[in-house]
């Protein structure tokens, strides 16, 4: 796969289709793959890596990249496909500037679930018949690959490219998913159940905003977070409960425009589970308002932004938070 | 460094009796900025305001709080005492601590506390007030009344005789609505036709008056004084402008057994038909769920028979978009459906019936051609039982919680016609009370007890029961003779609650109109503003705020009328300076605003904007016209980057409010 990429980037370096491509390169891990640009056959033949570690959605990064001159080439996943259509749809991004090449999606590696297998100190990982070969710096060990596929993955809801200018590979289709499951766990809960288990996650933060940066729906021009006329910047600071709300916030300020993309959770160096928050906006706002799907096309308008006169009354935020 | 003054009202004793006003104003005298903080039995009288007006020369404010009622009572009276004071108007904040503290609490002391918090969030807002000016907008001079029944013709009468335009949008293919199918009225017992029917005429004579039948709303955007609104014309399949009204389609059609709602279904109508002779527009409607020629495309009989070639079977819905200053609601009630009373065998039985179809069976223009007849057999019915309340009164789900108010006196009206035209009838009536407050009206009651012997029985009809010789078993108590009573009856009358139409709902949220719990328009104010909505230009007239009889109808209707004038006479209304507008340093250019704003004010432009390393950028950003925008707030939540702001209400002035509070 990663060679028919870098063929169809310098062909289309080459015809100028487009005069710069977003993929990615190695980073200080093996597992570590992080977002690019190349701009020439060279840089592409010496950095350019699609392995099953390259799960990083790069539509965030076209929002800046297609206000520059000239096309850019870039390579989308599935799920990454809604990210760019949303962010099409909210006139973030400038589509005529961008050449979308589909690439088939994961399921992608985490590598924390590697490291949870007691396999520390890994310098290479090879997928042979889909059992690990990992090579560390004590020597090889394995472990079969579906143990090591990211929850993200796990509950993948489409292997359909919503907006492509050509595919490598075939187009999927959207999927069955499971991935409204824990957030049903969640609401089966007792108030203060459901209190305890996000205090507990929450409290794990370190407001280091890495869920924020990456996040293809978090493009404000200037954050409230970091705005001091907001009123608000410093108030997260102030204790350990409004620290909290900093996720809470977050999640509503992306209400109904989360494609879930999952990367909040991805690449979260506490490993708290954000991508719930979203869910929980999505199954309420399918249950709600009927079946929407963020990022789908472009045109459709999103519940939360379009009022119609059969919308559920307010009540009934109410009448469910009766237990 | 703030000068703010607050000014605590005794309002009597409505809010010192449970707030220690003394305490509020001595505490809020130690807020940061106060530089005068007193309190006065009536803040809104002529010695209060000089009380704040001299404050304000005096101590140089540049802030005024007034603890007090609801801003929606007074907030206009300080801000033009503020202005006669040579303050800016919108630099005055009012707590509301009468509604929203005295008078829901009992116990001084949490009340007095809680007066305290609201002043301070005052205090903490108007700190961050910015003096506003405001604009204004012109006034459309048309109006447009929703509904065509007596209501609605009314006051498009009315505001036409002012000399203004008026559309009449009614959903039903003629206008006339439940009168018409009324037999007579209450109490001078007149035929409703022989009264209705001339302002029906009038409407469609009157060259001001547009009436657009068989339609209905379907958006409505922008605000007082400049509304656009989207009315469907719904395919009639006849083109109205060629359609002479001479009916000779409605007896061809071969079509013929099709129910006829005018007559309640008790009789049978055309696929093609006008509802009935004096119909406005006297215009022809094809049916489509019956039509052959819509159906299975054979058939064209009424086109063949037509001689001015008006039937149009391909005709599409057809919107149209118009513009109006004003509007009025006027879309009615309808009577419940019975089939939570099955006690009363309504479904089991075709001689129990309602009292509307009643009307019907009793009406000249009815399936017995103003013969009384048991719709079963077609005989004579000897003993008729009335039944009050049904469904009205409820204290269960299954009915209404209100008086219906009309049916007593329907109920009346019906007895004393069929005793006075079939004398040799016994008419039972069974009641929880006899409701009967309005002019001439308890005497009429009066008369159908003792001129014709109406036997008037306190108490329920407890089961109705159809028996093999076709006539009716009614159970019911005698509350006053303590007794149980069976009667063998040949038809049961219902007096079925009334309830507002089912379009009202939709409607109102189109016109962001206030409902109560049961779907009726709710008024400004319930004693001094009856018949305008909360929402400014949009009137209510008739059965839509409330059960209603025609007088009391009519009289609403000419009220709603005279308000709408009063608005259509204005060129210019002035506009709210609490609008909206958007910082383009922040905006996202997402627009989410400009698809959650109902008025349309929110336009995109793509502009130049110089970027920290010297270098510019093309932005898209929002811009509000001030003209249009209604100050609603929808925008500032639904903008996810904070860019979007509105004046007297912004976001910091709300977290300052909200902090004040939970100091």
């Amino acid at each position: 796969m990663q060679e028919a990429m870098i063929n169809k980037a310098k062909q289309l370096l080459a015809d100028g289709t487009v005069n710069r491509v977003i993929g990615w390169k190695k980073g200080e891990f093996v597992y570590d793959i992080t977002p690019a640009i190349f701009e020439t056959a060279e840089e592409l033949d010496a950095d350019f890596v699609y392995n099953e570690f390259t799960a990083a959605n790069v539509s965030k990064y076209l929002v800046k990249e297609s206000k520059k001159e000239g096309k850019i080439l870039a390579f989308l996943k599935p799920c990454d496909t809604y990210s760019l259509n949303q962010l099409t749809k909210e006139h973030r991004v400038n589509r005529d500037n961008i050449y979308v090449v589909g690439i088939p999606g994961g399921p992608k590696l985490d590598a924390e679930k590697i490291k949870a297998k007691g396999i520390t100190g890994i310098t290479g990982i090879k997928n042979e018949n889909y059992t690990l070969k990992i090579e560390t710096v004590y020597g090889e060990q394995t472990m079969p690959f579906y143990e090591a596929i990211s929850d993200k993955c796990a509950s993948c809801k489409s292997k359909k490219h919503v907006t492509y200018d050509e595919l490598i590979g075939e187009d999927g289709d959207v999927l069955e998913s499971n991935r409204f499951d824990m957030v049903e766990k969640l609401e089966n809960m007792t108030a203060q159940e459901r209190y305890d288990f996000w205090r507990a996650e929450l409290s794990k933060c370190i407001r280091c905003n890495a869920c924020r940066n990456v996040c293809p729906a978090c493009t404000c021009e200037k954050c409230v977070f970091d705005n001091p006329e907001s009123g608000v910047e410093n108030k997260a600071a102030s204790n350990s409960f409004e620290e909290n709300m900093f996720h809470i916030i977050r999640a509503f300020h992306v209400a109904g425009r989360c494609t879930d993309c999952g990367e909040c959770s991805r690449v979260c160096p506490q490993n708290i589970p954000l991508h719930l928050l979203n869910r929980k906006f999505i199954k309420d706002i399918n249950s709600l308002y009927g079946e929407y799907q963020a990022g789908e096309d472009t045109t459709t308008k999103a519940p939360l932004n379009a009022y119609t006169t059969d919308d559920c009354e307010a009540s009934i935020v109410h009448e469910r938070g009766v237990e | 460094m703030q000068r703010i003054g607050v000014f605590v009202c005794h309002c009597g004793t409505n809010i010192a009796a449970t707030v220690d006003v003394k305490a509020v104003a001595e505490a809020l005298g130690h807020e940061p900025g106060v530089v005068i903080s007193r309190e006065y039995q009536y803040m809104c009288s002529e010695s209060g305001q000089n009380l704040v007006k001299d404050a304000i020369k005096e101590h140089n404010l540049s802030g005024v709080v007034i603890c007090s009622c609801s801003p929606r009572m007074h907030e206009n009276t300080f801000r033009k005492a503020a202005a006669a004071a040579g303050l800016n108007p919108y630099l005055v904040e009012i707590a509301n601590i009468r509604e929203q503290c005295s008078w829901i609490h009992k116990d001084i002391a949490t009340a007095t506390e809680k007066a305290v918090i609201l002043g301070r969030a005052a205090i903490a807002k108007v700190h961050l007030n910015a003096p506003l000016t405001a604009g204004e907008s012109p006034v459309v001079k048309r109006a447009l009344v929703i509904g065509g029944g007596i209501a609605g013709i009314q006051t498009a009468l009315d505001i036409a005789e002012a000399g203004f335009e008026v559309d009449i949008v009614e959903k039903e293919p003629t206008i006339g609505g439940k009168m018409a199918q009324i037999d007579k009225t209450f109490p001078t017992l007149d035929c409703a036709a022989c009264i209705l029917t001339p302002k029906m005429v009038e409407c469609s004579q009157n060259e001001k008056i547009h009436i657009h039948s068989f339609s209905e709303v379907t958006d409505v955007k922008g605000f007082v004084g400049n509304f656009s609104v989207t009315i469907k014309k719904k395919a009639r399949y006849v083109d109205e402008t060629k359609c002479t009204g001479c009916g000779l389609c409605t007896e061809k059609c071969p079509m013929k057994n099709v129910p006829n709602e005018f007559n309640m279904g008790l009789d049978n109508r055309r696929a093609v038909y006008i509802p009935f002779a004096q119909a406005v527009p006297k215009v022809a409607t094809i049916d489509p769920n019956y039509c052959m020629m819509l159906k299975t495309g054979k058939c064209g009989v009424c086109s063949k028979v037509c001689s001015v070639g008006a039937i149009d079977y391909k005709q599409q819905d057809k919107f149209i978009e118009e513009k109006y200053g004003a509007i009025v609601v006027a879309t009615g009630f309808n009577p419940i459906k019975l089939d939570k009373y099955e006690e009363f065998a309504y479904s089991q039985s075709p001689d129990v019936v309602t009292s509307l179809e009643l009307e019907r069976l009793m009406n000249a223009a009815g399936p017995n051609g103003g013969t009384l007849l048991r719709p079963s057999d077609k005989t004579h019915p000897h003993t008729i039982v009335f039944v009050q309340c049904v469904g009205s009164r409820c204290d269960d789900s299954k009915g209404k919680p209100y008086c219906s108010k009309i049916c007593c006196m329907y109920t009346a009206k019906h007895a004393m016609l069929i005793r006075e035209k079939y004398p040799d009838t016994e008419v039972y009536v069974f009641y929880i009370d006899v409701r009967t407050p309005g002019k001439n009206f308890d005497e009429f009651y009066r008369r159908a007890v003792e001129q014709y012997n109406v036997h008037y029985v306190k108490g329920m009809v407890g089961k109705v029961t159809p028996k093999s010789d076709g006539k009716l078993d009614v159970q019911a108590s005698d509350l006053l003779a303590n007794e149980q009573l069976h009667i063998d009856a040949d038809m049961v009358v219902l007096a079925a609650a009334i309830e507002p139409d089912k379009t009202a709902r939709p409607l109102a949220t189109m016109l962001t109109t206030q409902m109560d719990t049961n779907d009726f328009f709710t008024e400004a104010h319930p004693k001094l503003r009856p018949v305008e909505s909360a929402t400014a230009g949009i009137f209510l007239s008739g059965a839509c705020q409330g059960p209603k009889d025609i007088p009391e109808t009519v009289a609403q209707a000419s009220a709603a009328a005279a308000k709408a004038i009063g608005l259509l006479c204005k060129n210019s209304i002035t506009c709210n300076p609490c609008v909206a507008h958007s910082n383009e340093l922040m905006c996202n250019g997402c627009s989410s605003c400009e698809k959650v704003c109902p008025y349309g004010a929110i336009t995109y432009q793509d502009k130049e904007f110089r970027m920290p390393d010297r270098t510019t950028a093309i932005r898209r950003v929002a811009s509000v016209n001030p003209a249009v925008c209604q100050g609603c707030g929808a925008c500032t939540v639904a903008c996810p980057s904070g860019a979007m702001d509105l004046n007297g209400f912004s976001n910091s002035q709300i977290m300052a409010e909200v902090d004040a509070i939970c100091k």
